[in-house]
């Protein structure tokens, strides 16, 4: 008979890292993504002998790297209860900049020089309105979403600009390599996940982004400077949107005012699927890679049989929604049969009268409270 | 309540700069405030009270609706495809039937984020993909014209009852009763307590999952008839109608003071947001202003409205109850 163990001694002890277990591995979003992505793969290669054919793979990663690029600092102001949707619009001004300065006759890395500084300025806008201004970011960026593709409506009218320099276009539509030949964008997604995985898992700055996500207020008395990260993650989101969106308009060769229209929402999708909380606090990089790697598979595999694109984005919504509910279902399922779990902390089952309900469940979008003081 | 106190309420100030607005567009064309085209703007601008008033209700209790556009097609679609292969359909039939479609449809929302326990912006936001990539495979990309709806169909939004067309009078009909519904009934101040705090709430013997339910099936009713509605004024049902809608919807409420973090917001406001945004859309043309720059002004609109708002909410917390704010309003004097 073993004596339950004593339970006074553990309630101070908070253990830095939960103890590892081989079970735990397995319940890991992660994994469930890698068997996704595994599943996903094999479904394509029977139903289709032209998936596994490395020109198409490569071919296929430049349609969402560009997308996937923008998804690593989405991730990061996700992960601080923050969200940017003004991405796409963000885009489109790079772009409208990239375009006026291929007027001028500018060489091609002043070009993609432009659209990373109005990037980055775009983004400063956001980080200003929301750390400084202490506005919702959701509302600021919906405005500034009008206001950036606005502009350039302004300046294109219902024109588009082309006939970019070819040193400009290779940026888009050239391999990195003769074999594999990988796409610049899918190669730069690659290397800036690597710096973001590095960045968020294994330096302090990394765990100070958890903190606030888990607790802006608690991080902000631990001393931890709340507001300038939320400003830098805007600008590092400005930023990327701005390459991304130089590498946009050198792969299509043009720049239109509905360039990469709706993109906001497909970035967001990803950064959900690759298991951050829209609540803050959770997700990790390699579980977004795994998401951008599976939702381009399906996306790319349905295409090949021939699926229009709106009807792929069915599976991909509906993807979506199970992805988040799933692991809720599942927490509730196993309360029952696990009783040393059975109290969580971010229990979202408010309808359960048993069941206690925390201010945690609806995180303020405000943030009022949580500023820097 | 006093004039001054009127228009020191937000939704006071907010009236106030309509009416500079439009004051300041007339004096270059007077014809912009002759009653035909007060007509013209309020009716054009249907589409946004009903839309802003259901996703009030839902940013209420803390959420955020993104599929009412995507809910707006698809029912259109479905409507419009319905009423082609029945073209004897009574009119009633036809409203009956976009109401109860978005009704179906909004309550996919609420039974995902209250039962399911999903985030409203992630569900919605599933939702808003799944309902526009459904109107593709229903229609097969085809696009339904003039010509494939009967006059009875086309001619409900544009038929007159005392002058005002019945697509302001469904708008009108909309405001009225979300008005009685908030302030004036148990369930509506209950929407208030869910947004205002949630934990008080549910302490209160509120139930909010049921609340949410709620607000959500409202909202998806209300795009529903809206969906009706658009594709009969345009005559134009097809995969791409009212996109990105959504967000347009969502600055209307932000602008009429609804806040997005809950709790805090009226129909008044959220009216004169939406009257806000329509006065904007349809003014760029009679001052010869290009249409391009609809999209940045409103964006820029957006932002303006919400530094304003933001201070407004520094300088007081949220008082939602009447005699509370007259309370206040004394003690201050």
């Amino acid at each position: 008979m073993n004596a339950p163990p004593p339970v006074v001694a553990e309630r101070y002890r908070v253990a830095d890292r939960a103890p590892h277990r081989p079970a735990d591995l397995l319940l890991r979003w992660e994994s469930v993504l890698v068997l996704l992505l595994a599943a996903a793969i094999v479904v394509n290669t029977l139903i289709s002998p032209h998936f596994l054919n490395v020109y198409n793979l490569s071919d296929a990663t430049a349609d969402f790297s560009e997308q996937a690029i923008i998804a690593l600092p989405m991730a990061l102001l996700i992960l601080v209860r923050e969200i940017d949707l003004s991405v796409s619009a963000i885009i489109a001004l790079a772009s409208l900049a990239i375009g006026l300065c291929s007027r001028a006759g500018e060489p091609a890395w002043l070009l993609v020089a432009a659209a990373l500084a109005v990037g980055a300025l775009c983004g400063a806008v956001n980080g200003a309105l929301v750390a400084v201004v202490r506005l919702p970011s959701i509302v600021v960026t919906i405005g500034t979403m009008s206001l950036f593709r606005g502009i350039a409506q302004v300046a294109l009218g219902d024109k588009a600009i082309t006939g970019y320099s070819n040193a400009f276009q290779s940026i888009g539509q050239g391999a990195v390599l003769d074999w594999p030949p990988l796409p610049a964008s899918f190669v730069l997604f690659l290397l800036l996940s690597l710096v973001f995985g590095i960045a968020l898992h294994r330096t302090r700055y990394g765990r100070a982004l958890y903190a606030i996500g888990s607790n802006p207020v608690a991080a902000r008395f631990s001393g931890l400077p709340v507001d300038r990260a939320r400003f830098l993650l805007f600008v590092l989101s400005g930023l990327l949107s701005g390459l991304a969106g130089a590498l946009l308009t050198a792969r299509i060769g043009s720049t239109r005012p509905n360039i990469a229209l709706g993109w906001e929402l497909t970035v967001v999708t990803m950064v959900v699927l690759g298991g951050f909380s829209i609540a803050g606090g959770e997700g990790t990089i390699p579980g977004l890679v795994l998401a951008v790697f599976l939702l381009g598979t399906v996306t790319w595999g349905l295409s090949l049989v021939n699926i229009p694109a709106v009807e792929i984005s069915v599976l991909v919504g509906a993807l979506m929604i199970v992805a988040i509910a799933l692991p809720i279902l599942l927490r509730r399922l196993t309360r029952h049969w696990r009783p040393e779990t059975a109290a969580p902390l971010r229990s979202r089952s408010i309808g359960n009268d048993d069941v206690p309900v925390s201010n945690r469940d609806f995180p303020d979008p405000e943030g009022a409270s949580t500023r820097d003081q | 309540m006093s004039l001054a106190a009127r228009l020191r309420s937000r939704e006071g100030a907010l009236a106030l700069i309509i009416a500079v607005l439009a004051g300041a567009v007339a004096l270059r064309a007077p014809t912009f405030l002759s009653p035909h085209n007060i007509l013209v703007v309020l009716t054009d601008t249907s589409f946004l009270f009903i839309l802003a008033l259901g996703q009030t209700g839902v940013l209420l209790t803390r959420g955020i609706d993104l599929s009412v556009a995507a809910n707006l097609a698809l029912t259109g679609m479905i409507v419009a495809l319905t009423a082609h292969a029945l073209p004897g359909m009574p009119i009633v039939a036809v409203i009956a039937l976009a109401l109860l479609v978005g009704l179906g449809l909004g309550l996919i929302n609420g039974f995902v984020v209250a039962a399911i326990g999903v985030p409203p912006i992630v569900t919605t936001l599933g939702t808003l993909t799944i309902y526009r990539g459904t109107i593709f495979a229903i229609a097969g990309g085809r696009w339904l014209t003039q010509s494939d709806m009967s006059a009875a169909f086309l001619g409900f939004p544009k038929a007159t009852v005392l002058g005002v067309p019945a697509l302001l009078w469904v708008a009108v009909i909309v405001a009225a009763a979300m008005t009685v519904f908030l302030t004036g009934t148990r369930t509506g101040r209950a929407i208030y307590a869910v947004g205002g705090n949630p934990v008080a709430a549910h302490y209160c013997g509120i139930r909010i999952a049921r609340v949410q339910v709620l607000v959500y099936a409202i909202s998806g009713a209300l795009a529903g008839l809206c969906g009706y509605l658009w594709v009969a004024r345009y005559g134009i049902a097809y995969v791409e109608i009212a996109i990105g809608y959504e967000l347009t919807v969502i600055a209307a409420c932000v602008i009429g003071g609804v806040s997005i973090a809950g709790g805090a917001g009226s129909v008044a406001g959220a009216l004169l947001g939406a009257l806000f945004l329509g006065v904007i859309v349809d003014a760029l043309p009679v001052i010869d202003v290009s249409p391009f720059w609809q999209t940045a002004l409103s964006g820029a609109v957006i932002l303006a409205a919400i530094v304003v708002n933001a201070r407004a909410d520094r300088a007081g917390g949220k008082i939602i109850l009447p005699e509370a704010r007259r309370a206040l309003r004394a003690g201050a004097r």
